[in-house]
Formats: C-alpha cells, structure tokens, sequence
C-alpha cells in the first residue's frame, strides 16, 4: 500500500537550561490513507512532538539533526514556514486537545468556520461559502447548523466544541488529520461520540488519522493501528488487536495493567518510577529500570524492532532468541 | 437517612444551591441533595460535567454559602454562620480540599517544603517532628517522595508529582475528611492508577473519609466504598460500589456505566455510542431505599 505519511528514524531535539533535550530519538513510522494510527504513551514520551514536527508547528529553536518526513511522495524535512503553509489543512490539519482555547470567544461559529473555508479556496461566492459551512457542521454532527452557526462558542458544551474544532480543520479536505488528545478535556459520556465522529469522518472523506492519546481504553474503540511511545521511541507498533490481545512489549503490559477495567484481584498496577528525563537519556533501554522484565543486556544496549508479525513489531529484548521465556501478565485469551 | 452521630461524619440534608446568572435568570446546580459520609469510608461522586458534584464539595468546604438545607459536619452546622465562627480552627484542620488541577492549586513562587508547611504555619500548630521541613520531608516520604523534592518549585515537577505535593499539603494537618475535587482528571493513565492506590493506601493508614469526585466511573468503582450517581444537581443514585457496578437501578446509572471504556477492540467497536445530550432522564421523585443501603431516585 503506498504511504500517505511517512516518518524515518526522525530525531528532534531542544536546547533547554540542562542539556539538549532529546524529545523524540529516531521514529519512524507509516500512515496508509484511510486508516487511522492511534499513538499512546505518557505524558512527556514525545507523542505532541511528533505531531508537531510534522505540522512544523516547532518552537524555532528545535533542531532535526536526522530523519525524513515523507508526506503524499515529497519530503517536507526542510519545508520553509511559506511553504507549509501551502501544506496546512490541505494536506494536513490538526485538532488539538483543548476545544476551550483552541477557537475565538468573540465570533460566531460560522464565521470561523467561513475562515477557514476562505483561506483555502478565496474566490468562493458568498452563497456557496455559506453552503459550504453549512455542509461541513452537517458533517460533524451539528444538527440545525442554521441556527446553531450563529450562536459563540460559550455556548456550546466541550463535546459540540470539539465538534466545531474538527468542521475547521476539515475545511479543505485534508488528507490526512492529527488528532492530539481530541477527548481527554471531555467527559467520558461525550468521548464515545467523538471517536465515532472521527471515524465517520474518516470512512466518508477517506482522510487518514493519527490519533493521539495516552489512555489505551480510549483508543481501542476508533484506532485500526496502535503505536506505543516511550521516551522518545516507539517500542510496540501493530494492529488494535495485536496490541490490545497479544501485546509484547513489558512497557504496553504496564499501560494495559493500570486501566480498572483490568485490575486484578482488587489491586490496581501501576507502572513504579517515572518516565526518565530525556537530557541525557540512558544508555540501553529507557524502560529498563522500570521493568521487573529487565534483562542485563537492557542496560547496555537499546533494543532494536523485533518482527512478531508482518504488521506487529516491539522493541524488547524479551523477542530475542536468547532471551528467557517470559509469560505476559496480561493479554491472551483473558479478554479476548 | 442514618442520624447517628458516631457513624456519619458528614451529614448533607436537602442541599440546594442556586446560582444567579442574571436579574431573570437562576441557575440550580445542586437540588435537593442529602447523603452521609461514614466515618473511614471513601464516597465517589459521579456525573457529567455541569451536574452539580463541584458545588456540592465546594458547599461542604465552605467556599460557597448554601442557598437552602444543612451541612452538618461532626455535629456542627457549617451552614450557620455562628456556629462556623465559633469552630472556624476545627473545621480548617479537619477538612481539606484537593483540586482537580494542580498546576494552579500550588503556589508557583514557593518551594515544596514551604507548601507543605503553609497549613501548619497558618494554623499555629507546633511541628510534631522537630521543624517545619523536617515535618515537610515527613509528608513526601508519605505520599512516596523523597527528600530531594523539597526545595524544588512546582514548575520543576511533573503533574502526578505536583498532585502528591497537594495530597502531602492536605494530610499535613491530619484531617478527618479529605475532599478530592477531580483529583486525578488532569492526569495520565498510569499516574492515575498511582495517585489511586495512594489514595487507597492513605485512607487504610489514617483511616480518615474521603469525598472522592470524578467523572470517571470506573476508577471510582474500583476505588470507592459507595457511589453516589449525581445528574442535573440531582443525587439519583446511591449504593454500594459493587452493588452499583452489578445492578444498577436508575436508567442514568445505566447509561452511565456502559459509557465506560474497554481495552478491548473488538467489544468496544460494538458498542453504540449513546448521545447523552437529547436524553433526559427522570429528576422528580425522592431518594428511596430499595434494597439495603442501595437508595434510588423514584418519582
């Protein structure tokens, strides 16, 4: 299948007052049009930065000492601001995380969704713009996009926000849409209507999604494929149901061990310690030390993709040949 | 509901608060609400956003007055005002608040070891272990941190690190109620499950009640003794965790309870999404009890 989205071993790093901050170390990744890619991790494991490097929403000082980012056949590596912003919303646009803050207080619903209809195609009549808005509420499940368009977003509930938010960035047709974090500001009554929205969405424009959460119980309801972050890698990457069924990785065990939904026997896991500061990051393994898996070898030497299946890759040394046989504390036929 | 002074330590009877929009208009964020807390028991509420839980626990905290009904805690009516004056010290050791976010429930401008000991600086009260800090580091060992945090500022500190120091600020003065406003809502998933089991760990050490908010039912499921189900500025649901969790009564419960998440693809796939906005669910009625300690709204 050719690639809509293409990321290679793409390394970011940031000057910060302790150090050259290493946010994302050597990612690579493929997005196929029309389906959508969920990224899960914690908070700090570079998921945003990911994001934002593709969109070039970097702050300035942010270097790309290595790695290629392929979009629809052309390698935007090097883009200039001018020419992303020929890029944005046609190509790609993004929803971020807060509906609150993401749209202007001050106008209408409809007149910000005009804008972002106009700055892509200028030359549009005044009634087909408005038709034009009109269609794309209807499209993200506003019902009487008439009246509604002229109220503010205060008053709007965060669900109807969000909903707003994603008709804006779906203004162009994008091909393909980040999603960062689209319900973690919504309650859990409204995430179910926002994942399916997003999956509507994406089966009628046939748009490809990266959605970005850091909640697995969440993603497993819109996500064909998941990736799971930490410290700046990717360490497990395969289909919902590789992943959610049969997951390898100690660090996707950990994640999957710490939703309620699967606590065993009373007693909630949580992952021990914390996420390591990506200034000097560790030499070996960056979860080793948080993994009563570590083998030796994952103090020294990082652990390359194991291949578990042509679409299923982790990045443990558990996969190895060598390594001891390890039964999962989690997945199989549990809850399958 | 139970009159016993020695088993409740907070009793809310008929809690009604009204908020005025405009000169017209009222909004009634929490209608008619009466519940106990029992003495060593975490109470989860649960509900939407803009169903009232927030105003309940800022009712029972004091930061707002009460339009109508009483809040009796230990006996004292901290609706009155002259009965609040006269225990003011008592109700502001013994109760302590955590906020959802911690980012600005911490002063950015202090060190750790100074936010901890702010209660007790405020209170008078003589440091038990020798000095402040020293009481300080106490408090971080407790909610699992060490020594080294103590001079750090908040900005320095992740958020599940910052929500611990808001803990240890609250235990600091050994309260007899905790009251969690969202407490874990800002924060990741497996944080959560950390700040969770602390919070489990804690009240098993102390023994003191915790009022626990969240609109997350299945973290409080897993947490909490009884849940209280709010829609509206209702209470429509009370019951024991398990009891809620297998044979929820109120259709909103229900609704409610099938919203929650699983990691589980091929299940979730299946599962419809119910759009709660043009549902309305039955708000008239009072709280009876239907079977032992499980108490529905009924018309």
């Amino acid at each position: 299948m050719e690639n809509i989205l293409e990321v290679k071993n793409l390394t970011v790093t940031l000057p910060s007052p302790e150090g050259t901050v290493e946010a994302l170390r050597g990612v690579s990744l493929e997005l196929h049009p029309g389906e959508v890619l969920a990224i899960v991790g914690e908070s700090g494991c570079g998921k945003s930065m990911l994001c934002r490097s593709i969109m070039k929403l970097l702050p300035k000082s942010a270097r790309i000492p290595q790695g290629q980012i392929l979009a629809d056949g052309a390698d935007i590596t090097n883009y200039s601001q001018k020419d992303m912003n020929r890029l944005r919303g046609k190509l790609f646009s993004m929803v971020f995380q807060d509906p609150m803050t993401a749209l202007d207080l001050t106008r209408t619903v409809e007149q910000q969704i005009a804008e972002a209809v106009t700055v892509h195609s200028p030359r549009l009549s005044r009634q087909a713009l408005h038709a034009r808005v009109m269609e794309l509420m209807t499209l993200v499940g506003i019902r009487e996009p008439e009246t509604r368009g002229k109220l503010y977003p205060y008053h709007f509930s965060g669900g109807m926000r969000q909903r707003v938010v994603m008709a804006i960035a779906l203004a162009a047709n994008p091909k393909i849409l980040l999603a960062d974090e689209p319900t973690t500001a919504l309650d859990v009554t409204v995430q179910a209507q926002i994942l399916d929205l997003l999956k509507e969405i994406q089966r009628k424009l046939h748009t490809a999604t990266i959605l970005v959460s850091h909640d697995l119980g969440v993603v497993a309801r819109a996500a064909d494929r998941v990736a799971i972050m930490y410290a700046g890698r990717i360490v497990e990457i395969g289909t919902a149901e590789e992943i959610y069924y049969d997951p390898r990785h100690p660090y996707t065990w950990g994640l999957m061990r710490s939703l309620p939904a699967l606590a065993r026997d009373g007693q909630l896991y949580t992952i021990p310690g914390m996420p390591p500061s990506l200034v000097n990051p560790p030499a070996g393994d960056a979860f080793a030390c948080r993994n009563e898996y570590a083998l030796a070898i994952d103090y020294r030497e990082a652990p390359p993709m194991f291949r578990v299946s042509d679409t299923h890759y982790a990045a443990t040394w558990l996969l190895d040949q060598r390594a001891p046989k390890v039964t999962p504390p989690i997945g199989g036929a549990a809850h399958g | 509901m139970d009159e016993n002074m020695d088993e409740n330590i907070v009793t809310v009877r008929h809690l009604t608060h009204r908020f005025r929009l405009s000169r017209k208009h009222t909004l009634t964020a929490v209608d008619d609400v009466s519940f106990s807390i029992r003495r060593g028991e975490i109470l989860g509420l649960v509900g939407e956003s803009g169903c009232g839980k927030s105003t309940v626990a800022r009712c029972m905290m004091n930061l707002y007055r009460p339009t109508g009904g009483e809040i009796c805690f230990n006996g004292i009516n901290t609706c009155d005002q002259r009965a609040f004056r006269a225990n003011r010290k008592l109700l502001q050791t013994h109760r302590q608040l955590i906020f959802q976010d911690s980012t600005s429930s911490l002063n950015q401008r202090m060190q750790v070891a100074d936010i901890i000991a702010e209660p007790m600086r405020i209170h008078h009260i003589r440091p038990p272990r020798g000095s402040y800090r020293q009481e300080a580091a106490f408090q971080l060992h407790y909610v699992g941190m060490d020594e080294s945090f103590l001079d750090k500022y908040p900005s320095q500190m992740s958020g599940g690190q910052r929500q611990r120091v808001a803990i240890a600020r609250a235990l600091a003065m050994e309260p007899e109620l905790l009251v969690a406003d969202e407490p874990i809502a800002s924060l990741d998933v497996s944080i959560q499950a950390q700040i969770v089991n602390l919070f489990k760990h804690l009240q098993q050490e102390h023994g003191f009640s915790i009022l626990f908010i969240a609109h997350d039912l299945a973290m409080v499921e897993y947490l909490c003794d009884r849940i209280g189900v709010m829609y509206r500025g209702k209470l429509v649901e009370l019951a024991p965790s398990r009891e809620l969790a297998e044979n929820p009564l109120h259709p909103y419960t229900r609704l409610l309870l099938s919203a929650i998440p699983t990691p589980d693809p091929i299940r979730e796939r299946a599962r419809p999404a119910v759009s709660f906005d043009e549902m309305t669910f039955p708000t008239q009625g009072t709280l009876r009890e239907c079977t032992p300690g499980h108490w529905v709204l009924m018309p």
